[in-house]
């Protein structure tokens, strides 16, 4: 028995240190990262893993004061909070549709709505830029918000209609024959039954916004309009040779998404492995 | 008299149904669709984006064909697939082949960790690492220096011959949990029994992955293939924030060199024509993936 038993553990102990291994690899700059945001420029240099002799929250202070992180913070959940109510609520009302009614060329819309899925972003920004211009949108933060919008609800509506598809029309058709309107029967019978599908979606329009550079760097020329990637990317250039002021900097940017990776672990695998060829 | 009322509530039932598509389709269609199609028009053009536009036909294209940058660039993003498709993609299946069906404490753990960096922001990503290969104070200079190989230690960023593949190790480092996350949740759908008879044949972990677990996981290879593909030829983020396409133009990719084109050289029928190319790319990849998807349900 304990003959059988012993080369199976072995490889086990092979597999977790191979594991463990690699898990150091991806977590240590993170870490060291974390550290160096609390040390002086003095202390960096002892070595990316030394402790800081007190943790101090000087580095946080200027970030987010003199290298504005406040305003890129606040100007980063405006727009995310915008695209996630508007690009969800016209995802569940597309997606509604194209699910559950029928009306002309629906099918010929919906591939045209797949077609914003697979274009990448890049492949549209001159034009959206000289169209944004002309209308006196370029440098506002609407710039990043409708676009994002545009894009998210191709996604959205890709997703919705595949979820709003399971529900069984005899159900629908009940709830009509009771006096609900399609209005009540999607916000009273659909959407509460969809809530983790919905929770999905609004984790991915979440990461697809929140870590967007490309828009913001070509749409925002003012540091008052900056969101958090573009301010830090701009900011370690300025800064580049104060690292522990960069490094609050990009911890500062990256708590967030920490925060609700931590407890949406399972909605961001599922959502980004089923999303991944969404275009941004 | 009834099929009129009915043909009428019918039309109304349509009218309604549109109505919920419609403020989606406004959006997507002013800010994206236009302009994808104004792209196309563009690339024909010459325009600074202040003087009027000028036809040029195919001008564009033909002068990208002979742009040295340009081609160098396209070459670089297709070098890219080795860091962003080819090693992620061994990697996971390595890891697949030893996590898969076997109960190990703290698998998620490991899965969770391994696709953290998948869900960070590039840019963030960029400023980490270009902190690692930081020449003087860097985790990787540093860290060779400790061990006593302090004459292997090298401005990696700032090096002609291996920028490159440095920015790539930080993409293979930010990829592989992502195709890692996808074929664990394929494995999980392979069927139990597959293996055991595989088991009774004399089947060696080795067969194994290559007769059951690969076959097993073909729609999810396939979806990381083509993602990792799509990533590799629309790297900008990371390249960015990292080398700039420096030194001289080693890192250089086509989004970039777009960039460049549109906003700091007024080229925008130029960077036009060099959209235009990447995205057919790019929708070609993802068509024959939907095609193959499609024509084996």
């Amino acid at each position: 028995m304990t003959r059988h038993r012993k080369p199976i553990d072995m490889k086990n102990l092979f597999t977790y240190l191979l594991l463990a291994v690699l898990m150091l690899m991806i977590v240590a700059p993170f870490f060291s990262v974390f550290l160096a945001s609390f040390k002086t420029p003095a202390e960096l240099v002892r070595g990316a893993f030394s402790l800081p002799e007190n943790f101090s929250w000087d580095n946080y202070r200027a970030a987010w004061e003199q290298g504005h992180f406040r305003v890129y913070t606040l100007n980063s959940t405006l727009v995310v909070f915008w695209v996630i109510v508007l690009g969800s609520f016209l995802s569940i009302l597309a997606g509604y549709a194209f699910a559950q009614m029928r009306f002309p060329l629906d099918k010929a819309l919906f591939i045209v709505f797949l077609l914003g899925l697979m274009v990448p972003q890049e492949s549209y920004i001159v034009p959206l830029y000289y169209f944004l211009s002309k209308i006196g949108l370029v440098n506002t933060i609407y710039a990043l918000i409708i676009p994002q919008v545009g894009m998210s609800v191709c996604f959205g509506i890709f997703w919705m209609r595949g979820f709003f598809a399971q529900f069984p029309r005899d159900l629908l058709d009940a709830a009509e024959i009771d006096g609900c309107n399609r209005w009540s029967i999607l916000w009273r019978i659909i959407v509460p039954n969809s809530i983790p599908a919905i929770t999905t979606m609004v984790v991915l329009f979440f990461v697809w916004t929140w870590n967007d550079f490309f828009l913001a760097l070509v749409m925002i020329s003012s540091d008052s309009l900056r969101t958090l990637p573009l301010g830090l990317a701009l900011f370690q250039g300025r800064w580049a040779a104060n690292i522990p002021l960069v490094a609050a900097g990009a911890t500062l940017v990256t708590l967030p998404s920490l925060f609700i990776y931590v407890f949406l672990q399972r909605q961001f695998i599922l959502g980004a492995t089923s999303g991944s060829l969404h275009g941004s | 008299m009834n099929t009129l009322i009915l043909s009428g509530r019918k039309w109304m039932d349509k009218l309604i149904a549109s109505l919920y598509v419609l403020p989606a389709f406004t959006v997507y269609f002013i800010f994206i669709l236009l302009p994808i199609l104004n792209t196309l028009r563009y690339s024909f053009f010459n325009w600074t984006g202040f003087s009027p536009p000028t036809f040029r036909g195919l001008g564009n294209y033909q002068e990208l064909l002979q742009d040295p940058i340009f081609l160098k660039a396209f070459m670089n993003n297709l070098r890219f697939i080795v860091y962003y498709t080819a090693f992620p993609i061994v990697l996971a299946l390595v890891l697949t082949a030893l996590l898969a069906r076997k109960n190990l404490k703290g698998r998620n753990v490991f899965r969770a960790a391994f696709f953290l960096p998948y869900i960070m922001p590039m840019v963030v990503v960029g400023v980490v690492w270009r902190w690692i290969y930081n020449p003087v104070f860097g985790l990787l200079n540093g860290t060779l220096r400790a061990i006593g190989l302090g004459a292997l230690t090298r401005p990696w960023l700032g090096d002609f011959s291996l920028a490159q593949p440095a920015v790539g190790v930080i993409a293979i480092w930010a990829q592989f949990g992502f195709c890692l996350a996808l074929f664990m949740a394929g494995v999980q759908k392979i069927d139990e029994a597959l293996y055991d008879a595989a088991k009774v044949d004399g089947a060696s972990e080795f067969d194994q992955l290559i007769y059951v677990t690969i076959p097993g996981i073909r729609d999810e290879l396939l979806v990381a293939l083509v993602s990792t593909l799509i990533a590799a030829l629309r790297a900008f983020d990371l390249v960015f924030v990292t080398t700039r396409g420096g030194p001289g133009n080693e890192t250089m990719v086509t989004t970039l060199y777009l960039f460049q084109n549109a906003f700091q050289l007024n080229r925008m029928g130029y960077a036009s024509a060099i959209a235009v190319i990447q995205t057919l790319f790019i929708l070609a990849i993802s068509y024959a993936m939907l095609r193959f998807l499609s024509s084996r349900q």
